[in-house]
């Protein structure tokens, strides 16, 4: 373990405002992010979360500050910063395999590349398919796979043009509770093996807290960072689905939630909530008013 | 039974029974206009039995003209539309993907489809002549504009998901348009070609109905002089005939070069 790892991504004075809208959708980001980090973006709603992983995907120009991955400033988007989307980023004309080898077949990729390295990629492929449970359905079409299958092509098709950070937004967003908890256990073993750098987007606290390194959490209005939360677990590879109803865990997922819900607006919904309800107590209150039928 | 799926809202039919009501479709048009011709009670100059209209096809053939007018009516169809798809599909594809080339065309071409293209027969005439190139010329500008604002529409439709990651895979601009947004558009745009087909053929008939002497169209238009109405009843069945086939061709080239969209 190396103790002090280099900075792949180094966010500085990023800020994005929209034409036409007063207040920026990201204001004064400063963030790095190191070599084989994972590391999880979340908050409420409308905290730019999407936007500043568009912007490190180099998909938005940055309207202030910079992105620099290993000290160069991002300009676009390029293959060493792949991106995972919700859904529908599969093409539907190409079967598994083709989709996932879709990278080989641009001049990016084929440019002064050597008989080797095609044959090292074909095998890439094969063993990409292997890692994420595709073999067997490695000639269907997408529209004939399942959520979760969709995704994890998805993901291997990211990996295999061999990024320098994996960009996830909100990768298992449409995934059902279970296929959810099955795609958890498979992105640690991929981060086992692949030792890859990892920014991830999420509105699902729990698995920010599950996968990640660092948790950060983003405010709304403008969207600014709020704090950044380490995490303290066992190692991926030690990490198992239990782990998520250990104390140690809940605890630390709610220091992550109540930040969200001290940023959101959500907390003075919840104390509106809380005083109606204490109220409407009050009124059934039978020394104060009976009322027929409530005793 | 309780819930019969034939009838209920968006219900499930099997293929040949589906096909067996087709035919009972077809069968009572048919019946209804023999009976309708048969009754006597219609002047048959107005409306001809199905058996005056199958020995005037027979007599068509036998003169050895019918080939020779379907096959030059279908030259004409395939020319301009082809012009216009030639045109069309190429110019669709950088409206729908480049804004300054959409602020340039769109407008222009949204005011141009509204322009009647059957009024533009005499200009037509006048600028091109009465050979094949009228023909061509007429069917191209009934088919040109509204296929160009259609596929534009088309390339418009592919997720930006799709585009997005080609770019974070590295993919540049040429290579998001060919490889991906292209291929993604092409089902929709072959659907937008079979839809404007058949207008192709709406505006043959017009064109031969003006300017032309050989032809289906034209057999109709002299048809009418000599008051021959079950040869204009042959006409107008073939042209209907022609267009099904071909848009049946259209959906086949559909299921055999896009599996994937009729998978299940």
């Amino acid at each position: 373990m190396n103790p002090a790892p280099a900075t792949c991504i180094r966010i500085e004075r990023l800020g994005k405002t929209y034409r036409g809208q007063p207040t920026p959708a990201l204001q004064a980001i400063d963030l790095a992010v190191a070599e084989g980090e994972f590391v999880a973006l979340v908050g409420a709603s409308g905290c730019g979360k999407s936007t500043l992983l568009r912007l490190i995907a180099g998909l938005e120009a940055p309207s202030e500050g910079q992105v620099c991955l290993d000290g160069r400033p991002v300009t676009g988007p390029g293959c060493d910063r792949a991106v995972v989307f919700q859904d529908y980023s599969l093409y539907p004309w190409l079967n598994v395999l083709e989709n996932v080898r879709f990278c080989r077949s641009l001049r990016a990729h084929t440019r002064d590349a050597s008989e080797s390295e095609v044959n090292s990629a074909v095998e890439r492929a094969y063993a990409l398919l292997e890692l994420m449970g595709l073999d067997e359905v490695r000639t269907r079409y997408p529209n004939q796979l399942s959520g979760g299958m969709r995704q994890r092509v998805a993901i291997a098709r990211a990996l295999m043009a061999q990024p320098r950070v994996l960009l996830m937004d909100e990768p298992f967003g449409a995934l059902d509770a279970q296929t959810r908890e099955v795609m958890h256990e498979l992105i640690l073993r991929l981060f086992e093996i692949e030792r890859s750098t990892i920014v991830f987007v999420t509105h699902d606290v729990e698995e920010a807290v599950y996968l990640a390194d660092r948790v950060v959490v983003l405010a709304p209005q403008p969207g600014r960072i709020d704090s950044i939360h380490p995490v303290a677990l066992p190692p991926p590879g030690a990490r198992h689905p239990d782990l998520k109803l250990a104390a140690d865990f809940l605890h630390q997922k709610k220091i992550v939630l109540d930040r969200i819900r001290a940023t959101s607006g959500v907390q003075r919904d919840l104390d509106k909530l809380s005083r109606l309800a204490e109220l409407s107590r009050r009124d059934r209150r039978p020394d104060t008013k009976p009322t027929a039928g409530n005793h | 039974m309780a819930a019969d799926p034939l009838w209920s809202i968006r219900g499930t039919l099997g293929g040949a029974r589906y096909l067996a009501i087709a035919g009972v479709g077809f069968a009572s048009l048919l019946g209804g206009w023999w009976l309708l011709a048969g009754s006597g009670l219609v002047d048959p100059v107005f409306l001809p039995t199905p058996t005056a209209v199958a020995r005037r096809l027979l007599g068509w053939y036998a003169d050895g003209s019918l080939f020779a007018d379907i096959k030059i009516s279908i030259g004409r169809v395939l020319g301009g539309f082809g012009l216009a798809v030639l045109m069309a599909v190429p110019l669709g594809i950088y409206i729908g993907s480049f804004r300054p080339v959409q602020a340039f065309f769109e407008p222009l071409m949204e005011f141009a489809r509204y322009l009647p293209a059957v009024a533009f027969v005499p200009l037509v005439l006048l600028w091109v002549g009465i050979g094949e190139g009228a023909k061509i010329t007429l069917i191209w500008i009934g088919t040109f504009f509204q296929m160009v604002l259609m596929v534009s529409d088309n390339i418009r439709q592919v997720p930006m998901a799709q585009i997005e990651a080609a770019q974070t895979l590295g993919a540049n601009r040429g290579e998001v348009v060919s490889l991906v947004v292209f291929k993604s558009a092409l089902p929709g745009i072959v659907d937008t070609l079979r839809v404007t087909l058949g207008w192709a053929w709406t505006y043959l008939v017009v064109a031969e109905l003006v300017a032309a002497n050989s032809g289906i169209g034209y057999a109709i238009l002299r048809a009418q002089r000599f008051l021959q109405t079950d040869k204009i009843f042959v006409g107008i069945l073939l042209i209907g005939l022609l267009g099904l086939l071909m848009d049946q061709g259209f959906r086949l080239l559909h299921r055999r070069a896009f599996p994937w969209l009729h998978l299940r």
